[in-house]
């Protein structure tokens, strides 16, 4: 399942969905805003996504994951608009039959989002506001 | 022929603007659209690393473009 929302998530509930009865592991993955980064303070970030394209590639990632690591399942949820610190941004839950695989999907998936889907953070800041910019 | 140009992030805030219609030569390719854009938008020119999208998926630079094509321009991406 992929999500895309403005409104924050339960990984309980996620799980609770995700798992069947073929599943020996699941792995999460929750990436939260922090109170610092790059030596500045960070109030909050807000963040923005090209919905179509974002929903398209994380669609495609999520197949990649399931057919090269052989695992049951993949949800990805991913937030945006203004996020305080300690909130959750995004989580990645993956169900397999063991737990090698499980890790090694979820360690792509996190991997890929960060190379090819279109969203972006910026920093809102003391110092001011700054937009993070990936490795392109 | 006609295209939207949609920008994000902090192109969205170099340009002002979100997206617009723009008519565009029949031989236009994401180079000369990005060339004319420069021209027109100084800060465009500085930026390095400036990525595109057409019609929701990545392009490169001699992607040429048809009617009604949905361009998107932007910095590498910070998801995650």
């Amino acid at each position: 399942m992929i999500v895309i929302t403005r409104e924050d998530f339960s990984v309980d509930e996620v799980l609770a969905r995700l798992r069947t009865s073929e599943m020996g592991a699941l792995v999460t993955f929750t990436g939260v805003v922090r109170n610092s980064s790059r030596g500045r303070d960070v109030d909050r970030i807000e963040i923005q996504v090209y919905e179509e394209m974002a929903r398209r590639q994380l669609e495609a990632i999520r197949e990649e994951a399931l057919m090269r690591f052989g695992v049951e399942e993949v949800t990805v949820i991913h937030r945006h608009g203004s996020l305080k610190v300690s909130e959750n941004i995004m989580m990645i839950a993956v169900g397999a039959a063991h737990r090698a695989e499980a890790f090694e999907a979820c360690r792509y998936v996190i991997d890929e989002i960060k190379k090819r889907v279109p969203i972006w953070k910026k920093e809102i800041t003391p110092e001011g506001d700054f937009w993070v910019e990936g490795e392109p | 022929m006609r295209i939207k140009v949609r920008y994000f992030a902090s192109v969205r805030e170099m340009i002002g603007l979100s997206e617009e219609e723009m008519a565009v030569p029949a031989d236009s390719t994401i180079a000369s659209l990005i060339e004319r854009l420069k021209d027109s938008n100084e800060p465009l020119r500085h930026m390095r690393n400036l990525l595109v999208a057409v019609n929701g998926e990545f392009a490169d630079a001699e992607h040429g473009l048809g009617e009604g094509d949905v361009v998107a321009l932007f910095p590498p991406v910070s998801g995650g």
